[in-house]
């Protein structure tokens, strides 16, 4: 409870802009802005093909609403501001950069070889060190699945180092 | 009689009664699961739905949200964790019950009423659907644009957490169905140059990212959580006593949850807490409420599982979704090339009345699976999520891969993940992004087109008594938040 105290005491005292209801607002707003302005970029039908409205008419209405929306939130937190949020551990991060290196290796090696590292590379940081059940979920569970999506559903999987020693 | 008939279809066919076996025992493994559910469960099994004919792919889909809603009680009631946010209102008596020694008893309430409830809903998808459908004939453009508005504000209005910001989600997940080439000019909107996305983004890789991988992340969060489950000798039928005490809740929440499925909304879980305070409030004895009343077990799970036939009669009357499973549901329908709509109530009876019959079938299974597997199911908590949330992972990724063996929809997927994480962290639902999205092509295309017949006059939609009708209970739902802040600051 103190400490829920402390956390709110210490919110208020920041400056706006390192507030949740600031932040989360300004991006939305930052990004709408931009496709906005791609809005404008879109090519313009003649009169005799249009049916109705431009095609760049219903996403810029849409922005707008999603930008006045957003001013609207933004308002209200000030009279009641959003909860504040836990910090995010260590492990959420973790997982996030495995999932920059999901996609990295997935281009440039293998798309079997980034489930497997992924799934390895997860499963040790969320705290499973038996290296049995991390061979589990890193190879055996991956095998599984491969073969089943390749035979039943006749998938073919991108080319890589380990799926091109499979297919050859 | 012929559609008596056509609904007990199911039971002659031995591949619809295997396909409704293994989504049965499916839905009430992902339900027992907490993160899961059926939502991102009917999610990850949408891609191998496609090696499946249309009707047991929606069968095994219907008996996955049907089991799965009702799975979400043996978390509940076991180790006091909603396994679906469904069940969160039967997690207030079941798990004290529990805990008082009498699991067996709670769980034998929660599988009884389920039942009833998931049953009682099935009725009323068969009487109601084919009225509602008929009603759908009168409708032109203008009338589902203003029905499309509709089903969105009501997600805003009754939907999870603050309006605005649903409505928000809801605007986002239309937006994002105009990236592509618009479908009545060919011209490119925010595809960058990228040919990939000319066609568009597809459902499933936002579907799985916004809900599997969005929740891995949520769970990547909260690692050190401990659970505690009570031990559980075998599931108790109610007795005679707790029948008479609870088949007035049972009937009322059943009426409730299937009232509150069918309007667009996230059913279940706003079912289930209306159903657990109407509960309360004709008790007799309301002090024993949150203290392990068999009341409020029955209240809340009759009304969760009753939503489920209730969400399925806009689903397949008019095409828009009654909650976030169905909207999964719905995008199986889309892939699977069946258009719901009031021409397949014409066209397609027999396809029909076998999803009825495979729900009503469905729940019995439930039934009898959680009468007397709910120890097993009870286990299956225990798997660590360090090994199960990477094998989901696996899963994911190559079913997203599948549909059009395209490694972008695969980043995709990850992309609305790592944004539906942050979307839930500030208190935004991804459930109006999904119905958003697939309502979006209906929004656009049927405003465009109401244009063209009142020749660019948005006054004439006015007109139109059933979409006035529809646009000024649009109203009513986006005034409605603010009357109940009102009357709860009184």
């Amino acid at each position: 409870m103190n400490n829920v105290r402390k956390q709110k005491r210490a919110n208020k005292s920041l400056p706006f802009f390192f507030k949740d209801e600031f932040k989360v607002s300004f991006i939305i707003i930052f990004i709408s802005t931009i496709l906005l302005i791609t809005t404008f970029t879109f090519d313009i039908v003649p009169p005799i093909l249009n049916r109705g409205i431009q095609p760049a008419a219903f996403p810029k209405a849409l922005l707008v609403l999603i930008i006045s929306l957003t001013l609207i939130i933004y308002y209200l937190s000030k009279k009641k501001p959003w909860k504040i949020e836990k910090k995010l551990p260590k492990t959420f991060f973790l997982t996030l950069l495995s999932f920059i290196f999901f996609v990295v290796i997935s281009k440039t090696l293998d798309f079997f070889l980034a489930i497997s590292i992924l799934s390895i590379f997860v499963s040790y940081n969320w705290g499973e060190k038996r290296l049995f059940y991390l061979l589990l979920v890193g190879i055996i569970f991956p095998v599984i699945v491969f073969i089943f999506f390749e035979t039943i559903l006749g998938l073919r999987f991108p080319p890589g180092i380990i799926t091109n020693i499979y297919y050859n | 009689m012929d559609n008596l008939l056509l609904m007990l279809a199911p039971l002659f066919s031995s591949k619809l009664m295997i396909v409704l076996f293994f989504g049965t025992l499916f839905g009430l493994i992902l339900g027992v699961l907490p993160g899961l559910g059926p939502t991102t469960g009917g999610a990850l099994i949408l891609p191998f739905t496609m090696t499946l004919d249309p009707l047991s792919a929606i069968v095994l889909l219907t008996s996955i949200y049907c089991a799965g809603t009702y799975g979400g009680a043996i978390t509940a009631i076991l180790i006091n964790t909603p396994g679906t946010p469904a069940a969160a209102a039967t997690c207030l008596d079941g798990y004290p019950l529990a805990q008082k020694g009498e699991a067996g008893r709670a769980l034998g309430m929660a599988t009884v009423s389920s039942t009833v409830g998931g049953i009682f809903s099935v009725i009323i998808l068969v009487f109601f659907a084919p009225l509602l459908a008929k009603l759908a004939y009168e409708f032109g453009q203008p009338e589902y644009f203003a029905l499309a508005i509709f089903g969105l504000t009501m997600l805003a209005s009754i939907g999870d957490g603050s309006p605005i910001k649903n409505l928000i989600a809801g605007a986002f997940g239309i937006l994002i169905s105009t990236i592509g080439k618009d479908f009545m000019t060919s011209i490119d909107r925010f595809t960058y140059g990228i040919n990939e996305l000319s066609e568009g983004i597809g459902f499933i890789p936002v579907v799985v990212g916004l809900f599997a991988i969005s929740e891995m992340l949520t769970q990547s969060t909260l690692l050190d959580q401990v659970f505690k489950r009570v031990a559980l000798k075998a599931v108790k039928l109610p007795s005679l006593n707790d029948y008479k005490q609870t088949w007035k809740t049972i009937l009322r929440s059943s009426g409730i949850g299937s009232f509150i499925g069918v309007l667009p909304a996230e059913g279940g879980t706003v079912a289930s807490l209306i159903g657990y305070s109407e509960a309360k409030r004709f008790s007799k004895k309301p002090e024993e409420f949150g203290k392990g009343s068999i009341e409020g077990i029955a209240g809340a799970e009759a009304a969760n599982n009753a939503a489920t036939g209730g969400a399925m009669v806009p689903t397949l009357a008019l095409g828009i979704p009654g909650s976030a499973t169905t909207a999964v549901i719905l995008t199986g329908l889309i892939i699977h090339g069946v258009r719901p709509g009031p021409d397949l109530f014409r066209e397609q009876p027999e396809f029909l009345y076998g999803i009825f019959g495979a729900m009503l079938i469905a729940n019995v299974l439930f039934f009898i699976f959680g009468f007397f597997g709910a120890k097993i199911f009870a286990r299956i908590t225990l798997v660590p999520n360090k090994i199960l949330w990477p094998m989901i992972f696996a899963v994911s990724v190559c079913g997203t891969y599948s549909l059009s063996q395209s490694i972008i929809d695969v980043w995709i997927m990850i992309f609305f993940g790592v944004l539906g994480f942050f979307m839930r962290r500030y208190g935004f639902s991804v459930v109006p992004v999904i119905i958003g999205l697939i309502l979006g092509e209906l929004v656009e295309g049927t405003l465009r087109q109401s244009l063209v017949i009142f020749d660019g006059n948005w006054l004439m939609f006015l007109t139109r008594p059933i979409a006035l009708t529809f646009f000024i209970l649009s109203l009513i739902a986006l005034a409605f938040p603010l009357l109940r802040s009102k009357k709860k600051k009184k």
